[in-house]
């Protein structure tokens, strides 16, 4: 039985500043959590902390029991949809979605992409380019892109913010039913405590570690 | 100020460079592309037929393209890594090598073919090579040469991309290597087709450094110009190669350019991610190691080499090589006579130039409504960038058959000379300014508007100022350029007053070791005075203009 995310007294410091100051939290397998805090509380930095995009000064981060001080970002298996998409503009939409499934023969690949793309709710989008979306169903495409390869939990940095309200409630309650009917793991990142509590099964308050 | 007096003096900033470019530029390209189809005043083509007939011709057309190729493939397989190297990670002593980097482009090319020669020669640090007179010199000089264009253009786009962007290729799962060839390569590919077409332009034409490491062996279209202007006496065949040459040029550049156009995306560009970022062994070491080897052996083993025999006669250290250029004589004409006519050349056409680009960059920035009037602007840029890619013999040697009647019988007037390094300076002084001015937001000349300023003093208030930014970097850069030019003056230098390069190309030429070590020492001080202005330039370089 996986045993889930877990932090232990993670502490990242860039030069003078301390980002995050021995911040300890666990995620069940399955589990929808909601970091809520202002800003400046390290919300982005603990996610890519877990990402393994930022180095631990003190602290470990735990998948099902193990260490992944070692493991690089690639090897992680944590998939991660930023706040603009982050969509590759030189590849289409389809080859967007499929970039994590090179270990997949290619039917399967293609298999799977439609299956994303339909679940998202952007049915035959294959061949459109990300500068042809619009920023709704550009986040869509980043979403599914995150998911196609099953990873093992996903991290979303505040995916909605950068969306129109109306869109935005639209789109938070398309993604908790996503993420549900998905079963993933997820840590995501907001500073709408609204959208957390529509999203998340747990909400969890960062606040900003204390100066100097 | 009235509206019809502001007309005016528009009109009169656009016609005066225009003017200038097409006395001095274009009525002698023309020219020289008529002269290649007429025959005693009959139009035909056989000077085609008859230049292209010639096997030796082949061999330079197809040397020229070989080099050229070669030349840019090695430029880009070094410069990726220094890119990376210098513009994406910050350390200790990284402005000083990024500046190093640059130096080499704006050394006269004579000089770096002294220096290569020097290095590879039987005697030089590196004889034991082999290398001397074969075509892997001349290469190697062009890769010198062209380093800091592709490091300098794609380090610019690479230092403002996203690195999210990688990121979420890792988190997908891909490698360091996979996310550098599917993600982060595409992404740069205009930039690096941009650093392509340049080298590959500025390489196809590059003439000084055959003439010097060639030994007349190798043979490029350039040479081939030179040789069969006054050598053969041959025009028709010598313009008929200018026209190749110009169509070799442009079919590169319209190549590149619709390859750029086409993989050109919409890009949300950052702030300067290298200012930032903090060197990290496990992911840049191997980019900086290659950096630093290339700077090192490439760059700075040639030069290194030359100063250090500079300084020896007869296998002893000595200052004599230094002391006689004073005294020397070479037909006629003394090296420090030499550098007092290359310094004042180089200010006279410093003084034409600028103020030209100037005029050309205000015209060039304006923002009009109609896309008619745009389209004609962007055209006007184009224009002004022509001389950039047509070849400075091709341009001395267009004076010499166009202005020789008069009122414009220039050819044996002293002017001609600044008035050519002028004509090669231009484009570079309008890209180191326009950028300045483009930068300026409209809406803070809107603001000025609104609140009471005039056009005229909207200009002079607002948007000067940042042109002012640029001038240092444009009076540098034409100084340097003007100091070190030797495609066209070589054709139009008196024998009895030579610039400096001139002068050093024949003392390289004539054997003894006296000569050679005069030709070191004249080499030393002209490499160092064009190195000098360009580093104070480029301290004086504001941030919006990042390439060439």
């Amino acid at each position: 039985m996986v045993s889930g995310l877990e932090l232990r007294d993670v502490t990242v410091r860039y030069g003078d500043t301390t980002a995050l100051d021995g911040v300890s939290m666990a995620v069940a397998p399955g589990e929808v959590v909601a970091l809520l805090g202002p800003s400046g509380s390290g919300k982005s930095t603990l996610l890519r902390a877990i990402a393994g995009l930022e180095p631990l000064v003190e602290g470990t981060i735990l998948w099902d029991g193990a260490d992944l001080a070692a493991v690089p970002t690639h090897k992680r298996g944590f998939g991660m949809v930023f706040q603009d998409g982050q969509l590759f503009p030189t590849m289409s939409v389809g080859r967007n979605v499929g970039y994590g499934l090179t270990h997949l023969p290619k039917a399967a690949q293609r298999a799977r992409v439609t299956a994303l793309l339909e679940l998202v709710g952007l049915p035959g989008l294959e061949h459109r380019r990300p500068t042809e979306l619009s920023g709704g169903q550009a986040q869509r495409v980043a979403l599914a892109r995150s998911l196609a390869p099953s990873p093992h939990a996903l991290l979303l940095d505040e995916p909605l913010s950068a969306l129109d309200p109306g869109l935005r409630r639209r789109l938070a309650d398309d993604l908790a039913l996503i993420l549900r009917e998905t079963h993933t793991t997820a840590v995501y990142v907001t500073h709408d405590p609204e959208e957390a509590e529509r999203v998340a099964d747990r909400v969890v308050t960062l606040s900003p570690p204390p100066a100097g | 100020m009235t509206k019809a007096a502001w007309r005016a003096a528009w009109v009169a900033a656009a016609l005066l460079p225009a003017a200038f470019l097409a006395v001095f530029f274009a009525w002698p390209a023309a020219n020289l592309v008529v002269q290649g189809f007429r025959d005693d005043g009959v139009w035909t083509p056989s000077g085609f037929a008859a230049v292209f007939s010639s096997a030796r011709t082949w061999r330079a057309v197809g040397f020229t393209l070989a080099s050229a190729g070669a030349t840019t493939l090695l430029c880009v397989l070094l410069g990726l890594p220094g890119a990376h190297a210098l513009y994406r990670c910050r350390f200790p002593g990284r402005d000083a090598l990024r500046a190093a980097v640059t130096v080499p482009f704006v050394l006269p090319t004579v000089a770096v073919g002294v220096a290569f020669g020097a290095l590879l020669r039987e005697d030089g640090w590196l004889g034991w090579l082999g290398l001397d007179g074969t075509p892997v010199a001349i290469v190697a000089a062009m890769v010198f040469f062209n380093y800091s264009v592709v490091v300098r253009t794609v380090g610019a786009m690479w230092a403002r991309l996203d690195p999210r962007l990688a990121q979420a290729g890792a988190t997908l799962g891909a490698g360091p290597l996979r996310v550098f060839l599917t993600v982060t390569l595409p992404t740069l590919a205009p930039a690096v087709l941009s650093a392509a077409a340049l080298v590959f332009l500025f390489s196809s034409s590059s003439y000084g450094i055959v003439m010097v490491l060639g030994h007349g062996r190798f043979h490029t279209v350039e040479t081939e110009i030179w040789f069969l202007t006054t050598q053969l006496l041959d025009l028709r065949g010598a313009a008929a190669l200018s026209v190749t040459q110009l169509v070799i040029v442009a079919l590169a550049l319209w190549a590149t350019g619709r390859a750029q156009a086409g993989l050109t995306r919409a890009l949300t560009l950052q702030p300067d991610v290298g200012a930032t970022r903090r060197y990290d062994a496990r992911r840049d070491l191997p980019a900086l190691a290659a950096t630093l080897a290339t700077a090192l052996l490439l760059l700075g083993l040639p030069i290194a080499n030359l100063v250090w025999r500079s300084l020896h006669r007869g296998g002893a250290l000595t200052l004599a090589n230094y002391s006689e250029l004073a005294t020397a004589t070479v037909q006629g004409a003394s090296p420090w006579r030499a550098l007092g006519t290359s310094l004042t050349t180089a200010l006279a056409a410093t003084a034409i130039a600028v103020p030209l680009g100037v005029l050309v960059a205000l015209v060039a920035s304006r923002r009009p409504r109609r896309p008619s009037a745009r389209r004609a602007l962007a055209a006007v840029e184009a224009a002004y960038l022509l001389p950039l890619g047509v070849s400075a013999v091709t341009v001395g040697f267009g004076y010499l058959i166009t202005l020789n009647r008069p009122p414009l019988d220039l050819r044996s007037s002293l002017i001609l000379i600044p008035i050519a390094q002028a004509v090669v300076a231009l484009p570079l002084v309008v890209r180191s300014l326009l950028p300045t001015l483009r930068a300026v937001d409209p809406r803070q000349l809107e603001a000025a508007a609104t609140l009471g300023s005039p056009p005229w003093s909207v200009l002079a208030r607002i948007e000067l100022p940042h042109l002012t930014r640029g001038l240092g970097l444009a009076v540098g850069f034409a100084f340097a350029t003007s100091l070190g030019e030797f495609g066209a003056t070589s054709f139009l230098a008196r024998p009895d007053n030579p610039t400096l390069p001139v002068l050093v190309v024949r003392l390289f030429g004539r054997p003894g070791a006296e000569s050679y070590g005069l030709a070191l020492a004249a080499t030393v001080v002209l490499a160092g005075l064009a190195g000098a202005a360009m580093a104070l330039a480029e301290r004086a370089r504001p941030e919006e203009v990042t390439a060439w």
